[in-house]
């Protein structure tokens, strides 16, 4: 049985495709479209599934969508109703899309369908199932627990903005809901919004902001009590209230009213690209504070609601991966699996997954580690159209019969101090790069942080970057009590390699604190002796867990700096032919693609 | 006909009746739309919303 599930219109288009419940493949539009967060349908997405399980459409059985149009309308028009002559300007510009398109959604899903090859529209059903349980499902039917308690928190879906069930078997019944204004995932936004960044896109950054600001300072503290005083409420449930006059997302075009923060803050929306200052640290820092403070809420009534031992999280705001750490650290559930795919683009895996065993009702085994396959579901691409891409670029390189020296070797140049673009194998499906489509770096090496952020991903200088280790060396070197194979969690570095920061160093400017050194590893630890660590598995991504062991058996470490092999606007690399390009217009060194290497310095003469 | 059938279903399902002569208003708008191209009744009908 082949099921296909989609996520579009919104943000993150994505497809994924499963055969008797095994995921074959998933991928996002914007790899191929080379639109960052493409929402629209996602064609190339879908042909690049049907071509790695060799099928065509017409031997598809289900297409699932990822939510349900109609109550979105519902919510859309109801909340226009309920604040009408209110909300005006968003009626104007979202009413027409939907009386032209969106309202004939399943006619426009099956022309979009029919472009991409003939299908029996009676053997091929057409199925939407609701946004959070294609979130749930994508968290739950992916894990290796029989029994969980699963929490989705986002923005919104249609009417449900957080969502709480507990998934048994292949069975997921939902608990509780909170519905739309209310939303963690919009509170977070608003802040995004706030400090100057872009919505849905953005809330990385305010995260890997956050920690510039000063937990236990006055300012920061101060901010977190207006936050909770004036903007949330904040039940002992974990669900939450917004104190709609402060925010504009229901009637306006923006997400918060500036004025009112400006006055309650006292400071006005950061404009984007301007200077980061103090303020803004402790925005971010505050706004951090109390989504944890939810989030930590909502975790123990999950835990009091189901009495599982495991916990299963999705929806965008289960990205935030400091959030992620302070959870694991409470130890209020024994087991956590948090979906690498968290975001809308996960969505058409939940929403397929969702069709595949509570639709069709097909039986449910657990398998360790998860079904997820490390989340390397996109394409793969050979030596050969690697080689004819070098001939098309007339550029020489270097090939590798063996992998093992071809990992010798490229530690070696990363040892000396080279960034090195690593194209290997199959796409990673999510936003994370785990070490298929990475930039890697030398962690020990104090100025990397600010070379791979200024001169090759061409992006703000604050941002910090995440270690992949060995797994088994992970716990010597960070203070986690589990593995993050997907990079979902953040850890403290430990004691012994931290170093002491100078007197003042709370009151210091941003790019000051940025320049002190936290650690003997200081390109991976950020301002708060912190790290988005990723544990690299020798069954689940062999590759690179024996360069890893190469570099470890090298210099004594066995920690890359891995970032996603992007530059800073542009989705992650997919074919050769994009990493070429990105390689050749950054200060990258070198490439390695397959078993190919290419020198940055040859290919420039 | 299926698209009919299934906003019967969403209004029986979800028991929103309220909503309906608002639906049913923006269909009418749409099939207008539809009908005269696009561009006849675009700038009316902006107006009018």
């Amino acid at each position: 049985m082949y099921i296909l599930g989609i996520s579009a219109y919104y943000h993150d288009s994505a497809a994924a495709l499963l055969k008797d419940g095994e995921v074959v493949a998933a991928a996002q539009e914007e790899r191929f479209s080379r639109i960052k967060n493409d929402p629209s349908f996602p064609r190339r997405a879908i042909l690049f599934c049907l071509q790695e399980a060799g099928i065509a459409l017409s031997a598809i059985d289900i297409v699932v969508f990822y939510d349900k149009p109609f109550m979105k309308f519902e919510r859309i028009l109801e909340t226009f109703y309920r604040h009408a002559p209110l909300g005006f300007k968003p009626f104007l510009k979202g009413i027409p899309i939907w009386i032209k398109e969106k309202m004939f959604f399943k006619q426009m899903l099956r022309k979009e369908l029919r472009t991409l090859g003939r299908y029996d529209e009676t053997h091929t059903r057409l199925l939407f199932t609701e946004h959070h349980l294609a979130h749930a499902a994508s968290a739950f039917f992916a894990s290796p627990y029989e029994k969980a308690a699963i929490l989705t928190v986002d923005g919104v879906g249609e009417w449900a903005t957080l969502s709480l069930s507990l998934g048994k078997g292949n069975k997921i019944e939902v608990l509780k809901e909170m519905h739309f204004p209310d939303s963690i995932g919009l509170f977070y936004s608003a802040f995004t919004y706030y400090l100057g960044f872009r919505v849905n896109s953005g809330e990385y950054k305010l995260m890997g902001l956050a920690p510039y600001g000063d937990r236990s300072s006055e300012t920061t503290l101060r901010f977190a009590e207006l936050i909770k005083e004036r903007l949330v409420r904040i039940h002992p449930d974990g669900s939450i209230t917004l104190n709609q006059a402060y925010f504009n997302y229901q009637t306006g075009l923006t997400m918060v009213k500036s004025r009112k923060w400006e006055k309650l803050f006292g400071f006005p929306r950061r404009k984007p690209e301007t200077d980061l200052l103090p303020a803004h640290c402790s925005l971010a820092c505050a706004a951090q504070i109390v989504t944890e403070e939810i989030l930590l809420k909502l975790v123990h009534e999950a835990r009091k609601e189901t009495s599982a031992t495991a916990l299963c999280l999705a929806g965008g705001v289960a990205l935030n991966c400091v959030a992620n750490g302070r959870i694991i650290k409470e130890k209020v559930f024994d087991q956590l699996f948090i979906q690498p795919a968290a975001g809308d683009s996960g969505g058409a895996l939940g929403a397929a997954l969702a069709a595949y065993y509570i639709h069709a009702g097909k039986e449910r085994t657990c398998r360790q580690p998860d079904r997820m396959k490390g989340a390397l579901l996109g394409s793969a691409y050979t030596d050969a159209e690697i080689r004819e891409l070098a001939e098309e670029e007339n550029v020489p390189f270097r090939s590798f019969d063996n992998r093992r020296e071809l990992c010798r070797h490229t530690a070696r140049l990363l040892a000396r101090g080279n960034c090195i673009g690593w194209f290997q194998g199959r796409m990673e499906f999510g936003p994370r790069a785990l070490g298929n489509r990475s930039i890697l770096a030398d962690p020990r090496y104090p100025e990397m942080q600010q070379r791979v952020n200024l001169k090759i991903k061409f992006r703000e200088s604050f941002r910090p970057f995440a270690p992949a280790i060995l797994k088994e060396e992970a716990a010597s070197y960070f203070d986690c009590p589990v593995c993050s194979d997907y990079m979902l969690l953040t850890a403290e570095i430990r004691d012994c390699y931290k170093k002491e920061l100078p007197p003042g160093y709370a009151d210091l400017e941003i790019t000051e604190k940025r320049r002190i050194a936290k650690s003997d590893y200081p390109s991976i630890t950020h301002v708060d002796y912190s790290s988005r660590l990723q544990t690299v598995d020798r069954e689940t991504n062999p590759l690179f867990w024996s360069l890893l062991t190469a570099f470890k058996e090298q210099t004594g470490c066995p920690m890359l700096i891995n970032t996603s092999f992007n530059v800073r606007g542009e989705p992650i690399v997919c074919s050769p032919a994009d990493a070429f390009r990105c390689f050749m217009t950054t200060d990258m060194d070198y490439l390695v693609m397959e078993n190919i290497i290419f020198d940055k310095k040859q290919c420039k003469t | 006909m299926e698209f009919l059938k299934d906003l019967w279903g969403f209004f029986r399902e979800r028991k929103k009746w309220w909503l309906m002569p608002l639906i049913v208003l923006l269909l009418l708008i749409g099939l207008l739309l539809l009908a005269t191209g696009n561009t006849v009744l675009a700038p009316f009908i902006y107006a009018l919303f």
